[in-house]
């Protein structure tokens, strides 16, 4: 097979390769960056570990001081903050920064900058949330930090701070992970790579990235409107002034369902491809599989009120996401028993990998089951909040999730590192964690079933509930002990693994096809692809049934829609209007809902704001115009209407402010009413977005006025004036919402 | 000691959750035995032997997946008709002539606070409820969000501040149910216990005699001493009805457990309370007053009396 050209749009490698630390930190490398993930998950997630010990240590009898309350309740806030944000989810990113690229046959992710800060916002996020500790005290409200105990009047120190700006700096590493992996996965593909015949690991990301993009917006701006109402004295969630305690509710499983489907596809994608490569056949219903993880996705929106059955919402709620909820197990199942048929007839070898993916199928199936539990609603009010909720979603993350990530760190090391990871431990390691895990969590769906709350220091003691909880925590003691063997297991075999070559299990899929490790440019050449599995093909080129020339040219000849660029600040702009829709979503219901204080109709002044209106408008058409002049080639004209642009975006904000400052001298404040919190809130963050424009937009004016910008189009103009024409577009909402809403009788 | 468990139901509603339980458990077992038994003869049947040929490459069959489909909705039409038929009995009933709830709970940290409205009535941390008879239950918050579970007696709720739900609390056979308060609500919640107590009609009701009465008045000389205690320490800054800071003591005597379930209520353990309130209920916001043996030993005389 002869060599491919490589799309031309693929960005270049740095140029030297170097391996001391600096080179590292430094990285641009999709590979090293995706490595550093990994390392740093895992340093996380061995502090997670260490915090779930103490906790079962504390919890192995009835009444134990061994760990008081203010500690304890730390304790499982940052377990499970670390586990979710700082080890799953990141170290899912972590493994398809790797690999991605590589299965799609790029030489680097689509922008290896913004690859390089979404790591650094993760560590960055990570240190904030434990610096809490020397701060004053680590958060102790849950990882859900339901209001209003995780207001200022009930947890006064600064832990929930600093557990919503690390999440924030986290959330905001994790949203351009995803951009970035979207944009490679649709823009950077090797020539016959159609999306249909994606490995599965990268259709899963590909799909998880816009989970992501949905999902946490909605974190982000509920985490401001918590910050807002900590640290400016605003009561968005606070009942004792006149805020919600469910609106809260609503946010965080908004984000925090899709959230447990982010934790999970990759980890399915993971399984997607080890097992068909360990029973040397295809996945059996490659389209099944392939839908059923977007119809997850899909229904992973609108469930979230599952978590709220206690709440009280009231029966037609109740029933509606009941059935959502039970909708989802489908395609769910689907998944599960597609790859109980892969394995069927087929050629199995057990390698730890594989292991690893048998028992997720079965753990995972655990987890799936309890699961529906509580779309049967009568039973969720009966075992909600309890330690079966404990035990439901440990069989889900770590009985599914950390199971596929261990397979994936046995079959994949090998391309990382040109070293296997031994067997023998591996295989101790497998039987550890499957024995210890079952001791660990089995059980406490019985504890819960026999009415131990979860988040409880110490519990009474009643008949069992001691001897049971002596069981967990020793499986929890194994379950370590496994870890430590697989910790031990990467070090050893980092220097004295047997060498693994290019493809020691014969699998099919591009990363394969280069060597171990690859090389900074990935690839060399990448193989030809005329199916969905390139390396099978290779080797099979009789039973490979090569599609026609003609449809495979077709395929080679399509260009992207897009370059790049202008692809991820088009899905940039997609998370930012989910995040806008967050907060008009609060000024909305307390506009419905007015707290005794002024309201919009009260103190603004629709006359100024329509004027202000106008300058924005006008700014986008300035720009348009502009932009119209360069693809003309009048450069000069192009840049006098980049000025009048900037200078009407200006006008815009020094209109704004006028208007903050009448209202803030009337005493219209945030922490006033909720009007006020909210309205602040909403153009507050608006108006900051038209403050980046304009350094965007100035950025653009110096660099003109210094040369660049001579051809007729530039992706740079072309992404800025996207996001400017989103910025203009998002306030003709909020002027429709505040002024002309508060007015209309 | 009866486990107090969802297996246990002592109310219809209980007893309804308890077969739709039991019906999703036996489902999602048979479910699993299939899925982990497919898994394992598989890796048993199919495992690689050296110098076998490679496999058929099977893509898979659309009949499958339609079968799949069919048997997975088939499961959860199974578990949805009776989880609505379910949801339905438990809802609470509506009606023009709504005499106003039963009971109010009203949660606190870390306590619960119990009005009878009808009778006049406030308690803390046990729910008296007459044997066989629905009680129509509000459920309140003070401060955060806590939740109100029993589980022998039914659904739990939460108890969510500017959020009030109404529930219907009913036990068809007397006895103590233990309970607790399950949504996490600050450093006391391990120890925000909650017990209701079924009895018979005329039990129930000379229950409620009996705290409409106020307490004897002290008689021993240990106890007028501790009366006089009980004022110069301002214990009713926090313990009068109208501050609810801690739970209101009229009848502190009369009821089984201290410190919401946290232990049994005795001379012995009333003391011990008052020494060191922290060594029982680690958070709990009752102060340490340093008081001297002789200072406890008057003060629980006093308080034995209020029953």
């Amino acid at each position: 097979m002869s060599e491919l050209s490589l799309p031309r749009d693929i960005p270049r490698p740095a140029e030297t390769r170097d391996t001391g630390l600096f080179a590292w930190i430094a990285s641009l490398d999709h590979k090293q960056i995706g490595i550093m993930y990994l390392i740093a998950t895992l340093v996380f997630f061995l502090a997670g570990g260490v915090q779930a010990l103490l906790m079962r240590t504390q919890l192995i009898r009835p009444e134990n001081t061994l760990i008081g309350p203010g500690t304890f309740d730390e304790l499982f806030t940052m377990h499970g903050t670390t586990m979710i944000f700082l080890v799953v989810m990141p170290m899912l990113i972590g493994f398809a920064t790797y690999l991605v690229p590589l299965q799609v046959g790029a030489r680097d992710i689509a922008f290896p900058r913004m690859n390089a800060m979404s790591f650094w916002f993760l560590v960055f996020g990570g240190l904030l949330l434990y610096y809490s500790y020397l701060a004053g005290g680590a958060p102790d409200v849950g990882w859900f930090s339901y209001a209003p105990l995780s207001e200022r009047p009930y947890s006064m120190t600064t832990g929930v701070d600093y557990w919503a700006l690390g999440l924030l700096s986290t959330g905001i590493g994790t949203i351009t992970a995803g951009i970035n992996l979207m944009v490679t996965i649709l823009a950077l593909r090797a020539p016959g790579l159609a999306l249909t015949r994606l490995p599965l690991f990268t259709w899963m990301v590909l799909v998880n990235s816009v989970l992501i993009l949905l999902a946490l917006p909605v974190l982000n701006a509920s985490l401001v409107e918590l910050l807002i109402d900590r640290l400016l004295n605003a009561h968005v969630f606070a009942p004792q002034g006149g805020g919600s305690a469910v609106l809260w509710q609503h946010y965080f499983w908004a984000f925090g369902h899709p959230e447990v489907y982010i934790m999970v596809l990759p980890a399915f994608g993971m399984i997607s491809e080890i097992i068909p490569v360990f029973s040397s056949k295809p996945i059996y219903g490659y389209e099944f599989v392939a839908a059923s993880t977007a119809a997850i996705a899909f229904l992973s929106l609108v469930v979230w009120a599952h978590h709220m059955f206690a709440v009280g919402l009231g029966f037609a709620s109740d029933v509606f996401f009941a059935i959502s909820s039970m909708l989802i197990a489908v395609p769910t199942g689907i998944k599960i028993l597609n790859w109980t048929a892969t394995l069927w007839r087929g050629s199995i070898r057990l390698t730890t990998a594989m292991l690893f993916c048998l028992a997720f199928l079965a753990m995972f199936t655990i987890g799936g089951i309890s699961g529906v539990s509580f779309t049967a609603v009568p039973v969720d009010w009966q075992v909600e909040d309890t330690y079966y909720v404990v035990a439901h979603m440990h069989y889900v993350l770590f009985g599914g999730t950390a199971f596929g990530m261990f397979g994936a760190f046995y079959y994949w090391f090998p391309k990382m590192t040109g070293r296997l990871l031994d067997e023998t431990l591996g295989k101790w390691h497998f039987w550890l964690a499957l024995v210890g895990f079952n001791l660990t969590f089995m059980i406490q769906h019985v504890l819960g079933l026999m009415g131990i709350p979860r988040r409880v220091f110490t519990y009474p003691n009643l008949p069992y509930w001691g001897s049971f909880n002596v069981v967990s925590t020793i499986g929890s003691y194994i379950l370590a002990l496994s870890v430590l063997v697989f910790i031990w297991n990467m070090l050893r075999s980092l220097r004295r693994g047997a060498p693994a070559g290019d493809n020691p299990w014969g699998a099919w899929s591009l990363e394969w096809a280069t060597s171990s490790p690859p090389p900074e440019h990935n690839f060399d050449r990448v193989p030809p692809i005329w199916g969905r599995r390139p390396l099978w093909d290779l080797a099979h080129p009789a039973a490979s049934g090569r599609p026609p020339w003609w449809r495979e040219l077709a395929r080679r000849t399509r260009r992207p829609a897009m370059p790049p660029a202008q692809m991820g600040m088009l899905i940039f702009i997609g998370s930012e209007a989910t995040f806008f829709l967050v907060l008009i979503i609060s000024y909305a219901y307390y506009h419905l809902n007015p707290s005794p204080g002024p309201t919009a109709s009260q103190v603004l002044h629709p006359a100024a704001a329509g004027l202000n209106t106008a300058f924005l408008i006008a700014s986008s058409v300035t720009l348009w115009w502009g932009m119209r002049e360069q693809h003309r080639g009048r450069r000069t004209s192009f840049i006098a209407w980049l000025g009048v642009t900037i200078v009407l975006g200006a006008l815009f904000l020094f209109g704004q402010g006028r208007e903050w400052l009448g209202l803030l001298t009337s005493n219209v404040t945030v922490a006033r009413d909720l009007f006020g919190a909210t309205f602040f809130t909403l153009t507050g963050f608006h108006g900051l977005h038209v403050f980046l424009g304009l350094l965007l937009l100035g950025m653009l004016f110096v660099l003109a006025l210094l040369g660049q910008f001579r051809g007729r189009t530039s992706v740079g103009v072309e992404s800025v004036s996207l996001y400017w024409h989103f910025v203009d577009a998002v306030w003709i909402v909020l002027y429709t919402l505040i002024y002309v809403w508060a007015f209309i009788k | 000691m009866q486990v107090s468990s969802p297996f246990n139901p002592v109310s219809p509603q209980g007893l309804a959750t308890k077969s739709l339980l039991e019906l999703v458990l036996w489902l999602g077992a048979g479910v699993f035995v299939i899925v982990a038994g497919l898994v394992l003869v598989a890796a048993i049947r199919f495992r690689a032997r050296p110098g076998a040929p490679e496999p058929p490459q099977v893509e898979g069959r659309h009949q499958w997946e339609y079968v799949w489909i069919a048997g997975a909705v088939a499961v959860l039409i199974a578990i949805f008709i009776p989880t609505v038929a379910m949801m339905r009995a438990a809802a609470p009933p509506g009606g023009s002539e709504d005499p106003g709830p039963d009971i109010i709970i009203i949660g606190h940290q870390w306590w619960w606070e119990i009005r009878y409205p009808h009778g006049g009535i406030l308690t803390a941390n046990e729910v008296h409820l007459p044997v066989g008879r629905p009680m129509v239950t509000r459920l309140e918050s003070a401060d955060v969000i806590h939740d109100f579970w029993v589980p022998q007696v039914g659904r739990k709720e939460d108890l969510t501040p500017g959020y009030p739900t109404t529930v219907v609390l009913q036990a068809d056979r007397p006895g103590t149910y233990l309970g607790a308060c399950v949504e996490f609500c600050g450093a006391g919640h391990a120890w925000m216990r909650i017990s209701v107590i079924a009895e018979s009609s005329q039990a129930f009701d000379a229950w409620l005699a009996s705290e409409r009465q106020p307490p004897p008045p002290p008689a021993t000389p240990e106890a007028v001493a501790g009366e006089k205690l009980y004022a110069s320490l301002s214990c009713d800054h926090c313990h009068a009805s109208t501050v609810a800071v801690g739970p209101d003591l009229t009848h502190i005597a009369a009821r089984q457990t201290l410190a919401a379930g946290r232990i049994a209520n005795t001379p012995d353990t009333l003391g011990r309370w008052l020494a060191d309130p922290q060594a029982l209920k680690p958070g709990v916001l009752m102060p340490d007053f340093r008081l001297t043996p002789d200072q406890i030993r008057d003060l629980v005389a006093y308080l034995e009396t209020r029953r």
